[in-house]
């Protein structure tokens, strides 16, 4: 445990992609197994225990220290797990248990025994330690290690390529014993069955404009809509189906009726909508089904739902991944020659040059599709987000005029920044009305101002939140606009954040909520 | 009663402690800017503070000094004024304003663990408690400093190809940090910044030994290998740095108890060493004082007088403008 808490010591405070590499490389060389796979789980966040949350550790320190001081404290440190060691006193010296006794101890214990246990580790150990302890447990780590990175590190220390890990890496379970053997050359391969594991996906760039279509001959690329579901692997084979979220997770419970009619050898990329017969309805109607996680078929049948496919990495046991898009597309135009309802093609969007696809991506649709993406028609499916191949090119965002209203500090590499802003509009009664939250669009500069801004200008407190003098308007950008019921205001934004500070613009020149609401939902 | 405002104002002898403006009269607690500024006509401080600001604001940066030691007092009016260590740094001095019936004690700055290059701090019981809350939070525990130093000379030692540039404030924390690498036993040459050296040549004459120092000018480009080089935390960022190669930051402050504000700041190697007092250090000597009432000048505030009434003292913020929150001095 020493050993893993000085490790993300030195990362933490690492700037340096080489040097953090080297340090995670050097860890996995002189640390034993199982224990390295355990740090490697926490590490890629792929270790989830279920007996001890945040909340577990927030009791804890709640019971020993002053709740007020508390609060305090963590709203000026943003990371629970800091606060909670640097409030916690050592009160004796003691070897803190290896991770993987650790982890295996506190499994199994109960749960009065597990906070007599956690509380003695607690009690042995520094500072430091107690903070590595507590990021195990409620991972989160916020030390500035992807876990790319960390596979970065691991292709590194085993002389392979990266793509290699990322292929099998869904396939790996802890305490990754097969996979260091490999690293190490001392076992072979891991063999891992191409239906039993989500196989990470490709992911675009956002597009900019002057930079990447200049050079680019529109008659290299696809563009298809950008839809506006969430992005699903489908894993099918004669045994069944399975399929998962862009992240990994398996999702195949929520949508048993999508499961069920699937079959037949591959696995495909696509996005999953709500509708019926390829006609999607809005992303507001999908997250009703995402919200159940095991749905009754009375609500499967009034909230259907279908996936539109545009890419495929197997098909009929071949691995198309280092096949270009254009053979790829070839396979699933034969595939979906005929009736493969609820899967259906994404259509492509036929053009001859930038400036159309330009206006297509703006074309509004009933908010259908976020905007296009562009593909390379050479494009090899490579996990991750590879430089020059995929695209995306959102609508414009629409933006609102608002006022800043509340404020808090925000976490990680933001603490002790007032970062999250609350921002309203004036309804008839000519009360303020917050419409939204946004934490981002501003540079480092900004924030500053902003920070100092929200200090000079706080009129009240209520625990961590300022309430500000209501004087400075901000122009905020949002991707879309819909009723609400959970809303004061009864509207709520989309990803909304900060595209310009208005330090000049006076609150009365602010839109009202009612030509607001005009303006964008009817 | 000793009639004392929250811009610290002393009525009844028409005197100010610490103000940030010109005035007729000033007691002055120690030599950071954000307690001295010149132009005051009269000035009663330490003898050290008093050299402090003519190196730094010139010799007629007040009209005129008055410099008592620790311990002396000196009678304005019907009150009595007498200085005592504040431990901060060189000349830092607790101010008490006495009558027979009434005490008040204004801190400035100040640190209770023993530092020996300074007069060690001394309680002063009294009515009314004017302290600072610079680190008025629980979870600001500071260690020993040698403990800090070690484990930045281990890296020096393991490192000898890096330049280990040290932010520290010029007046007080560099010749502290200083000290203490001489102390811990290291005698290369240690460079500093050209803002410095002048404080520097001061303490050494006051006789704090601060061994071998040259300044980091381009000169020196190539012996700055596995060497310290001391500057003003500013600089650590700024152009200045440009000429080092292979930097390795590190920064002495309290605020590097924080491993995310370490972080923020790109420091490798924090420091966490302060000249202000700690949690307990602040609440430890509140109690020691017997004061009944509690001012709290800059700092943490909510979390101090939210520990003073729960212990019985009445507090209060005075939330002084100019001392900036981040600015550790």
């Amino acid at each position: 445990m020493k050993a893993f808490s000085n490790l993300l010591s030195d990362l933490i405070l690492t700037s340096s992609r080489n040097r953090k590499i080297s340090l995670l490389a050097h860890y996995f060389s002189s640390t034993p197994d199982p224990d390295r796979g355990y740090a490697l789980a926490v590490l890629t966040g792929s270790l989830n225990f279920k007996n001890i949350k945040a909340s577990f550790f927030k009791e804890l320190i709640k019971e020993k220290k002053d709740k007020y001081l508390f609060d305090l404290s963590y709203d000026y440190v943003g990371d629970l797990a800091e606060t909670v060691s640097l409030l916690w006193d050592q009160k004796k010296d003691g070897n803190m248990p290896c991770i993987s006794s650790l982890f295996k101890s506190l499994t199994t214990t109960k749960k009065e025994e597990l906070k007599r246990n956690v509380i003695d580790i607690l009690d042995i150990s520094t500072a430091d330690q107690r903070w590595a302890f507590i990021k195990l447990f409620t991972g989160n780590l916020r030390i500035g290690v992807s876990s790319r990175l960390v596979k970065q590190a691991l292709a590194n220390y085993g002389n392979v390529d990266l793509e290699e890990i990322e292929k099998i890496w869904h396939g790996l379970h802890l305490p990754y014993i097969n996979l260091f053997s490999w690293l190490e050359k001392k076992g072979s391969k891991p063999q891992i069955s191409i239906y039993d594991i989500f196989h990470p996906m490709m992911l675009a760039h956002p597009l900019v404009k002057e930079k990447d279509l200049t050079k680019a001959n529109p008659k290299d690329f696809i563009a298809e809509y950008k839809w506006d579901g969430i992005r699903v692997q489908i894993v099918s084979h004669s045994k069944g189906c399975r399929l998962y979220s862009r992240t990994g997770d398996e999702i195949s419970k929520s949508f048993p009726e999508i499961i069920e009619i699937i079959n037949g050898d591959f696995v495909l990329d696509g996005e999953l909508l709500a509708g019926i017969d390829n006609e999607p309805r809005t992303f507001n109607d999908l997250q009703q089904r995402l919200n159940k996680k095991s749905p009754t078929e009375k609500f499967i049948e009034t909230n259907p739902c279908f996936i539109k496919v545009y890419d495929v990495l197997f098909f009929n046991g071949i691995d198309l991944r280092d096949k270009p898009l254009i053979e790829r597309k070839k396979v699933l135009n034969s595939y979906f020659s005929t009736n493969r309802s609820p899967l259906f093609l994404s259509e492509t969007i036929k053009f001859k040059d930038w400036e159309f696809l330009d206006k297509a991506r703006d074309i509004s649709n009933n908010q259908l599709h976020e905007g296009v993406m562009i593909k390379s028609i050479l494009s090899l499916y490579i996990a991750g987000r590879p430089r020059g191949k995929w695209f995306k090119w959102k609508r414009n965002p629409k933006s609102v005029d608002a006022i800043i209203m509340y404020a808090q500090r925000g976490h990680g590499k933001r603490s002790s920044f007032y970062s999250d802003y609350t921002f309203g509009v004036f309804n008839r009664k000519k009360e303020l009305v917050p419409i939204g939250k946004a934490y981002s669009g501003f540079t480092d500069e900004e924030l500053n101002r902003l920070d100092k801004f929200v200090r000079a200008k706080t009129i009240n407190r209520f625990g961590p939140v300022r309430e500000v003098e209501k004087t400075l308007v901000v122009e905020i950008a949002f991707d879309d606009m819909s009723f609400s019921k959970r809303h004061k205001s009864g509207i709520a934004l989309r990803f909304p954040r900060f595209k310009r500070i208005r330090w000049d613009k006076p609150t009365d020149e602010v839109e009202t909520l009612e030509q607001v609401r005009k303006s964008f939902l009817e | 009663m000793i009639s004392i405002d929250n811009k610290l104002y002393i009525r009844d002898i028409d005197t100010y402690i610490d103000p940030f403006f010109p005035v007729e009269r000033a007691i002055i607690t120690h030599g950071h800017a954000d307690h001295a500024r010149a132009g005051h006509k009269h000035v009663l401080c330490t003898l050290e503070t008093s050299e402090i600001m003519k190196i730094r604001y010139g010799e007629n940066c007040a009209n005129n000094f008055q410099t008592i030691q620790y311990g002396h007092s000196v009678k304005i009016g019907k009150i009595k004024v007498t200085l005592y260590p504040a431990a901060h740094i060189l000349g830092s001095a607790q101010v008490l304003l006495e009558t027979p019936k009434h005490r008040i004690v204004v801190t400035g700055d100040y640190k209770t663990t023993l530092d020996r290059h300074l007069d060690p701090f001394e309680v002063v019981p009294c009515d009314l408690f004017i302290t600072e809350a610079t680190f008025g939070l629980p979870i600001f525990k500071f260690n020993k400093p040698e403990i800090e130093i070690e484990r930045l000379l281990d890296n020096i030692s393991k490192n000898r190809e890096n330049t280990f540039l040290i932010g520290a404030y010029s007046l007080g924390k560099a010749q502290r940090i200083i000290w203490l690498i001489r102390e811990a036993g290291f005698s290369d040459d240690i460079f500093v910044h050209g803002s410095m050296d002048k404080l520097c040549d001061f303490y050494q004459s006051k006789g704090i030994k601060l061994g071998t120092l040259r300044k980091a000018t381009l000169e020196n480009k190539n012996d700055f290998k596995g060497k310290i080089v001391v500057a003003p935390p500013s600089a650590l960022k700024d152009r200045w740095s440009r000429r080092f190669e292979n930097i390795t930051r590190c920064y002495a402050s309290g605020w590097m108890q924080v491993k995310q504000r370490a972080k923020q700041s790109q420091i490798e190697i924090p420091l966490v060493i302060s000249d202000h007092s700690d949690w307990n250090d602040l609440t430890n000597t509140i109690k020691q004082t017997g004061a009944e009432k509690v001012w709290i000048t800059h700092g943490r505030e909510d979390a101090l007088k939210y520990w003073c009434e729960k212990n019985g003292i009445q507090a209060e913020p005075l939330s002084l403008q100019h001392r900036d929150e981040t600015s550790e001095l």
